[in-house]
């Protein structure tokens, strides 16, 4: 069975936790590089990405999770884990892991008032749409040429993929749609 | 584009509320009272900040009237960070709850720590699109708050003491409520509701999944790492600090340490490296000096 990790530093892993445990995978909390070397995927939940950022810092896993992502680690971001995968997050000098081909907006829909559920429209698979949660979500303001674009809302794009990496802005796991989580399996 | 219904968006869902609690969850929030603080809060990896105008342990020293905070010192707090910023409003006064749902907060607080608006009705948070969070001693009171919409539960401790035996006993007291509800048989659970004086389906509901329906938080006299790690062993899933950072004599390493601690509230080890020369504590007050006029943890009906 495959074994897929939620980094579980700060954020919501629990329910990214419970949608994996529905889907036939055995998921695990990690917060050590021991930990994440013993899983074949790796999921970085929403939260607050300064704060995750700094976490990796300071428990040394900063630079030995980006080698692992390069090396073909799968690796699927919700919200503040979007904003630690790019390249560069707007007007902000966080740490970021730099490994997703794209620039994001933090906050960008606004405050917690304008946070919303929603429908996207989902441009692989069976599905015509999924529903969808932004919880003072990042928009996707650049995409690079190796970015495929997965789903969209209002015209934008709201859930990517750039090889073994794959990123949202919203928090499918909150939902009862497993199709991104379920795309992800098929990639580790 | 208007006939598709993926332009729609739906604001101030219950999901939505409660989905910007579950974010918050395995981290700090942390009282500040101007832009700076709240600059060194980010820094130190805070995943939010609440913006109020005396801390805890001042109101305790100053006594008076504890109000809602300035709406340009929120505003100044607001443009100073990336991070969520709350605001404390008066128990029931739902004037103050609307003033900050027009500041854009991002979760309203209806707080014991300021002085009560009134004795017996709390505000109906349903009404709002901002979240709210609520403190509570017990589970009766923490199901009154969700009932009334709450979208976050705090165990209250005793803010301003820099002593955490209050948090401890109401975050004991919540898990074992709780326990004991799982336990209970279906036909007792009226009488169980009845006794908490707690709403009838939210009893069942915490009998059924064993935690609360939202996300379970701890406040009110935590003061060092280990403190703060020890509300995380209890059962808390993310910590409030008030007085405990600000009114010690290092706060910007004070602040760091307890953010750290909280990512690795089980690893001994690291809380040892974590708590090392960390200067001075908040001297702190013990809470049996306290007169139950002088508890704030016994506002809230």
């Amino acid at each position: 069975m495959q074994k897929i990790g939620v980094l579980a530093l700060q954020g919501g892993y629990d329910p990214h936790l419970r949608m994996l445990s529905g889907l036939k995978v055995e998921a695990y909390p990690v917060k050590t590089l021991a930990e994440i070397d013993a899983v074949q995927g790796l999921i970085l939940p929403g939260g607050e990405s300064t704060t995750i950022g700094k976490l990796l810092v300071l428990q040394g896993l900063f630079s030995p999770l980006i080698e692992r992502i390069k090396a073909g680690l799968p690796v699927f971001g919700t919200c503040a884990g979007l904003i630690l995968l790019s390249k560069n997050a707007l007007g902000s000098s966080q740490p970021l892991l730099e490994v997703l081909d794209v620039d994001v907006q933090r906050n960008a829909y606004g405050r917690q008032i304008e946070s919303f559920e929603t429908q996207v429209e989902l441009l692989w698979g069976t599905q015509a749409q999924s529903s969808a949660i932004f919880i003072r979500a990042p928009q996707i303001v650049r995409l690079g040429d190796s970015v495929k674009v997965l789903a969209r809302h209002e015209g934008r794009p709201v859930a990517i993929q750039q090889g073994k990496i794959l990123a949202a802005s919203y928090h499918p796991e909150l939902t009862e749609n497993t199709a991104l989580h379920q795309l992800f399996l098929s990639l580790v | 584009m208007s006939e598709n219904s993926w332009s729609g968006r739906q604001t101030a869902t219950w999901k939505t509320k409660v989905g910007l609690a579950e974010m918050l969850k395995g981290g700090v929030i942390m009282d500040v009272t101007n832009a700076s603080e709240a600059k060194i809060a980010e820094e130190a990896g805070a995943i939010a900040v609440m913006a109020l105008e005396r801390v805890p342990s001042d109101i305790r020293v100053q006594g008076g009237v504890a109000r809602m905070s300035d709406p340009k010192m929120i505003r100044e707090i607001q443009d100073a960070v990336s991070i969520p910023v709350m605001a404390k409003c008066r128990i029931g006064h739902f004037v103050e709850a609307q003033i900050l749902e027009a500041l854009n907060v991002d979760f309203i607080d209806e707080s014991e720590v300021l002085t009560p608006a009134d004795d017996e009705f709390h505000v109906y948070k349903a009404d709002f699109k901002v979240p709210f969070v609520c403190g509570c001693r017990n589970l009766g009171e923490a199901l009154r708050r969700i009932g009334e919409g709450a979208a976050l539960i705090r165990t209250k401790g005793e803010a301003g003491t820099g002593n955490v035996i209050e948090a401890v006993r109401h975050m004991r007291t919540l898990m074992s409520e709780i326990r004991i509800l799982t336990k209970t048989p279906r036909e007792e659970l009226m009488t169980f509701a009845k006794n908490l004086g707690a709403p009838y389906e939210l009893v069942v509901e915490v009998a059924q999944t064993g935690h609360l329906p939202v996300p379970n938080f701890s406040a009110g006299g935590v003061a060092t790492p280990a403190d703060a790690a020890l509300m995380m062993q209890l059962g808390a899933e993310t910590v409030f600090v008030g007085s405990g950072i600000f009114k010690s004599s290092d706060p910007k390493k004070r602040a760091k340490a307890i953010v750290e601690a909280v990512a690795s509230y089980k690893d001994p080890k690291k809380l040892a490296e974590i708590s090392y020369d960390l200067g001075d504590s908040i001297p702190g007050v013990d809470v049996r000096q306290l007169s139950d006029t002088q508890k704030m943890a016994l506002r809230g009906w």
